[in-house]
């Protein structure tokens, strides 16, 4: 039985990696929630791709504080859904949350992206909004490390929610 | 007569289990509760989620929604609570355009405004929607006026925004019923997805 938020898998690395795949994702839910604590090595990006689509069908668009400036920028033909700006140094994770929403449905995927990190004196707090261009619905996903590899202790949940 | 002995051999199906459970999976307390869902069949000015049961502790709306209009770009979605059409709302936005960022207040309206919620009904945006996750603190207080945040924003791979709202309704009624309407008074295009979640306290 679904339950209405519910875990469905958790993946802790163990060990450095470039990228964390979630397959076979039940059809039973409505929507999806992926919550990451991660660092790099230095900066770098985050960014998810869904059902092995390494085309260029994704964009984004951001609005982003960078603790001096506040800025909005606009990604398009991607080949992937990113955060922006994300973690650095082992000591100081960032958080980022993907809210996929309707992903079983015949419609494109519209994700809901928010990335917070502070490093002491330097970070950056985003929001933002990134679409992926088929109307498959979302069977696996990959949250990949654009340049670099997640640090060992990262760590990704896939949630499920169900509405009524 | 006491039970004093059970033998495997009187019973039908002789599984033997270690735990209490019986194989069954434990009963987990439910945190965050869906409460109603409305999809849009189109051409809707508005859709009520009503008889929202006091129980809980906040409210979650997520939408995802377009309009009916033929035209490209995005819109804004618009809340009200208990059917109340009065001037006892306000709002601030902080936006994303894709090229610069703005922040903008409104005081004394008639709706809580969560901008780019949604994307206009033009062919060339066909099967693209808009998200909002709204969060309605508080809602049965009686006490106090009620406060919304909501994270709201569509991409259209090429056009779009991002926007943080928050906004209140000056009224310390308890929240029952929920009114969405479609911005700039459109109407909703079919499929466009309402669902209410209530948060267990």
């Amino acid at each position: 039985m679904a339950y209405t938020y519910e875990p469905i898998a958790t993946q802790t690395l163990g060990s450095s990696s470039a990228t964390v795949t979630f397959g076979s994702i039940p059809s039973t839910y409505t929507h999806l929630r992926i919550v990451t604590t991660y660092s790099f090595g230095s900066v770098n990006r985050i960014g998810v791709r869904f059902n092995s689509d390494s085309g260029t069908n994704y964009s984004n668009t951001w609005l982003t504080g960078s603790g001096s400036a506040a800025e909005s920028f606009r990604e398009t033909s991607m080949s992937y859904i990113f955060s922006q700006w994300s973690g650095v140094p082992v000591t100081n994770p960032s958080l980022t949350v993907f809210d996929i929403f309707n992903y079983g449905g015949s419609t494109n995927k519209t994700v809901l992206v928010s990335t917070s990190g502070d490093q002491n004196g330097s970070g950056r707090v985003e929001r933002g909004v990134g679409l992926w261009r088929s109307t498959s619905a979302i069977t696996s996903l990959t949250v990949n490390g654009v340049s670099q590899n997640f640090t060992s202790g990262s760590s990704f949940t896939l949630f499920g929610i169900k509405a009524a | 007569m006491a039970v004093t002995r059970a033998k495997d051999s009187s019973v039908n199906t002789g599984t033997k289990y270690i735990s209490f459970l019986a194989g069954n999976p434990a009963f987990t307390l439910a945190s965050f509760d869906s409460i109603a869902t409305t999809v849009a069949a189109g051409g809707e000015t508005s859709i009520t989620l009503s008889a929202i049961p006091q129980t809980y502790v906040a409210l979650q709306l997520r939408v995802l929604s377009k309009d009916s209009v033929n035209a490209t770009g995005t819109d804004y979605v618009d809340l009200r609570f208990n059917a109340d059409s009065g001037t006892n709302y306000a709002y601030h936005s902080l936006q994303g355009s894709g090229s610069a960022a703005s922040a903008s207040g409104s005081a004394t309206q008639n709706t809580i405004r969560c901008y780019y919620g949604q994307t206009r009904g033009g062919a060339t945006l066909a099967n693209m929607f808009g998200a909002s996750i709204i969060d309605i603190h508080d809602y049965a207080s009686t006490t106090r006026n009620k406060t919304v945040r909501s994270f709201s924003g569509a991409d259209t791979n090429g056009g779009g925004g991002i926007a943080l709202n928050s906004g209140v309704w000056l009224n310390t009624a308890a929240v029952t019923s929920v009114t969405l309407l479609s911005g700039g008074s459109n109407t909703w295009a079919a499929g466009s997805r309402f669902e209410l979640y209530g948060l267990v306290g």
